[in-house]
């Protein structure tokens, strides 16, 4: 077992343990959590702030310098999740069919409300990953009429339910970061290697990256992450655990993150 | 009463035979979209809703419409709309109908469609929409059967029906309202994300709807010796003559906050429909030649009222007028506002959109479908109007 895994394996154990002590510690320390969890905004976040601090919230953290010096971990990252998760690659003239889970995109499209004048040559030719973000307030959430798509309590992801989801694609309109695909067809025929570990999807529903929870459930990091190891590329782990990798990577390293206007709280951060 | 519907003209007739071949054609293209999926649409990952969406946004308008019928006359005591309000709840039933076949044209697993009834859900505005469309659709069956039967027996609608007239005016206002919210209320699709959205549809509809019973009654004076009056029509010409110009008013607004404050989000937009907006040297523009047909059509009706209010004019004026403000709204609202908020994408790109033959299929059918319900529910209201004279 190599490093990385077994610090990530720590990692969980040791947010499990926390998840089951969770309700009693927060019901002893919930004034106190609000005024840790603000760090200085007390007043105009505090509504937020009980959230933020109570519970498991999975997050990762990109880190572009690696992906820049080493482009074709981004190619890996992707390809591992289309094997893992069954994704179909549709013919050029099927385009208007595509689904994505994690794709690549220039600094511009990526981050539509910072300033793209000036840029810097690498930035301006660096293809940047771009996936759900696993919002602490994810709108697609709000909107859809079934619960098909909903925010797990356990661990923060926003998963879909592929039997229940009527196809209606309100949640496509919702979110602002173009992270949810709709079947427009049968995707069966165009998935390349079937894994029969993952289930394969009908056409008339949604979906999109999970954060990879079947492999989490069985203590593993997600495909992207993996085909990225040793990389520093991407971090995961539970962003509301001041003790997890991702959050001291964030304690040390300035990030930003997709439309934090759109006031979902999304849970990907980006090193740029 | 049903059994009016069986008696017609040769015209009627064949009216309804011309419907039946674009409700046939319609059918057959449902049926394909059923058998392989909603690939067979011009819709994709980027532009999510397409025509069926849209006609359904204005046509909940169309429905909403109807009120300005029935509140002047049970709210005003406005007697000169007796013979009419009873076409209003008629054109709300069809328009409601067609919604919810267009809505289920639009599900990606129609059979799925009562999960949203098994799993309610009171924070999707979707699940609101549904209740108020219901609602609505069921007061007006309930108003418009039981006033119409009251008619024919001679005698005054029994006093609890009143109950649920009133009942509908709010109704009207809400669904309307609610369908404004399921876009007025997401992050990130700024040409949507205005307050203003609920009133601009409001009004929309408030023009659109009475321009169709004008049209309606026009025509069957013509056809089925059914007179609305000449104060009647006069009053309903002036209805959407406001309505119509608070709506243009309402586009301004957004423009001159869009183009005022030069905030790139709130343009983005209103320069794609109306100019088309140029992304790596390359000018999307396939809504802007509609969109100016709008300003033209919108402008020009607002004109000709304008002329009839003034000068006594014919009825062909008259109707003129009503089919340039209807088509007006229906570029306004039925293309440009839910087609247009896809452009930019989440991404800032711009990918657009074009109907496929199948898709405009389906939606040609389900419009015939909805004209052959008003026709045939108004020969209903015509019959009785007749049978007590
Ligand atoms: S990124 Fe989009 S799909 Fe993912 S949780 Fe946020 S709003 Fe939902
Ligand atoms: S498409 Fe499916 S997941 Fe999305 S809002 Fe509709 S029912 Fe919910
Ligand atoms: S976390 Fe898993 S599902 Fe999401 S992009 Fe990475 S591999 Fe795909």
């Amino acid at each position: 077992m190599d490093n990385e895994r077994r610090k990530f394996l720590k990692i969980a154990g040791i947010s499990a343990l926390a998840g089951i002590g969770a309700p009693a510690i927060a019901k002893l320390t919930s004034t106190a959590a609000i005024a840790a969890g603000t760090e200085g905004h007390a007043a105009g976040d505090a509504p937020h702030a009980e959230e933020a601090a109570s519970g498991k919230q999975y997050g990762m953290v990109i880190d572009m310098r690696k992906f820049i010096e080493r482009p074709e971990l981004l190619d890996q990252a992707i390809a591992a999740c289309a094997l893992a998760h069954n994704i179909p690659e549709f013919p050029p003239d099927k385009k208007k069919s595509d689904i994505k889970w994690i794709w690549k995109t220039p600094f511009e499209n990526a981050f539509t409300e910072e300033s793209a004048t000036h840029l810097s040559k690498t930035i301006e030719e660096a293809q940047f990953p771009v996936l759900c973000n696993h919002c602490a307030h994810p709108s697609c959430v709000r909107v859809c009429p079934t619960k098909a798509t909903f925010k797990q309590k356990d661990n923060g992801i926003v998963a879909m339910d592929y039997h229940r989801c009527i196809g209606c694609r309100f949640c496509m309109a919702a979110c602002p970061y173009g992270a949810r695909s709709f079947n427009w067809e049968d995707p069966r025929p165009y998935v390349k290697t079937i894994n029969p570990d993952f289930p394969t999807r009908m056409r008339g529903v949604v979906e999109k990256c999970n954060f990879c929870g079947e492999r989490l459930a069985l203590g593993l990091q997600p495909a992207c992450v993996e085909a990225c190891k040793g990389s520093g590329a991407m971090v995961f782990g539970d962003i509301n655990d001041e003790k997890s990798e991702v959050r001291q990577v964030l304690a040390k390293e300035f990030t930003i993150q997709r439309k934090p206007s759109a006031g979902t709280k999304p849970s990907v951060f980006y090193i740029v | 009463m049903i059994e009016k519907t069986l008696k017609g003209k040769p015209a009627y007739w064949i009216w309804l035979a011309f419907l039946g071949v674009f409700i046939a054609i319609g059918a057959a293209c449902y049926i394909r979209q059923y058998l392989f999926g909603l690939a067979l649409t011009g819709m994709s990952r980027e532009v999510s809703w397409g025509l069926y969406i849209s006609q359904f946004t204005f046509l909940v308008g169309v429905a909403a419409g109807g009120l300005m019928l029935v509140l002047p006359y049970y709210i005003h005591d406005y007697k000169a709309f007796g013979k009419l309000t009873i076409l209003g709840e008629f054109l709300a039933i069809a328009a409601i109908i067609m919604c919810l076949m267009f809505i289920m044209a639009d599900l990606g697993q129609p059979l799925r469609g009562l999960n949203m009834i098994i799993h309610p859900t009171p924070n999707s505005m979707l699940f609101w929409d549904m209740v108020v469309l219901l609602g609505y659709l069921s007061l007006n069956v309930l108003c418009g059967w039981v006033i119409l039967t009251a008619e024919r027996k001679e005698v005054a609608p029994p006093k609890w029906i009143y109950f649920f007239v009133y009942t509908s005016i709010p109704f009207a206002v809400s669904i309307h309202t609610v369908t404004a919210m399921l876009y007025c209320g997401l992050p990130g699709r700024h040409s949507w994300l205005s307050a203003i959205i609920a009133p601009r549809f409001l009004a929309s509809a408030f023009a659109a709807g009475p321009s169709l019973i004008v049209l309606a009654c026009l025509i069957m004076k013509r056809v089925a010796h059914f007179d609305a009056g000449k104060k009647a029509l006069d009053k309903l010409s002036t209805i959407i003559m406001y309505a119509a110009i608070i709506n243009t008013f309402f586009v301004i607004l957004e423009f001159f906050v869009g183009y005022y404050s030069n905030v790139p989000g709130e343009i983005h937009t209103l320069q794609y429909l109306f100019f088309g907006l140029t992304e790596h040297g390359h000018t999307y523009n396939n809504l802007v030649p509609f969109m100016w047909m709008f300003v033209f059509l919108n402008f020009a009706g607002l004109g000709l009222f304008a002329y009839l209010k003034f000068k006594e004019g014919s009825d062909m004026l008259l109707g003129a007028a009503c089919i340039m403000i209807f088509l007006a709204l229906w570029i306004d609202k039925g293309l440009g506002f839910v087609l247009g908020g896809f452009v930019p994408t989440m991404l800032g790109e711009v990918v657009e959109y074009y109907p496929t033959a199948n898709e405009v299929g389906i939606t040609l059918g389900i419009w015939a479908t909805g004209f052959f319900l008003v026709t045939v529910l108004y020969k209903i209201a015509v019959g009785v109007e007749h049978e007590i004279e």
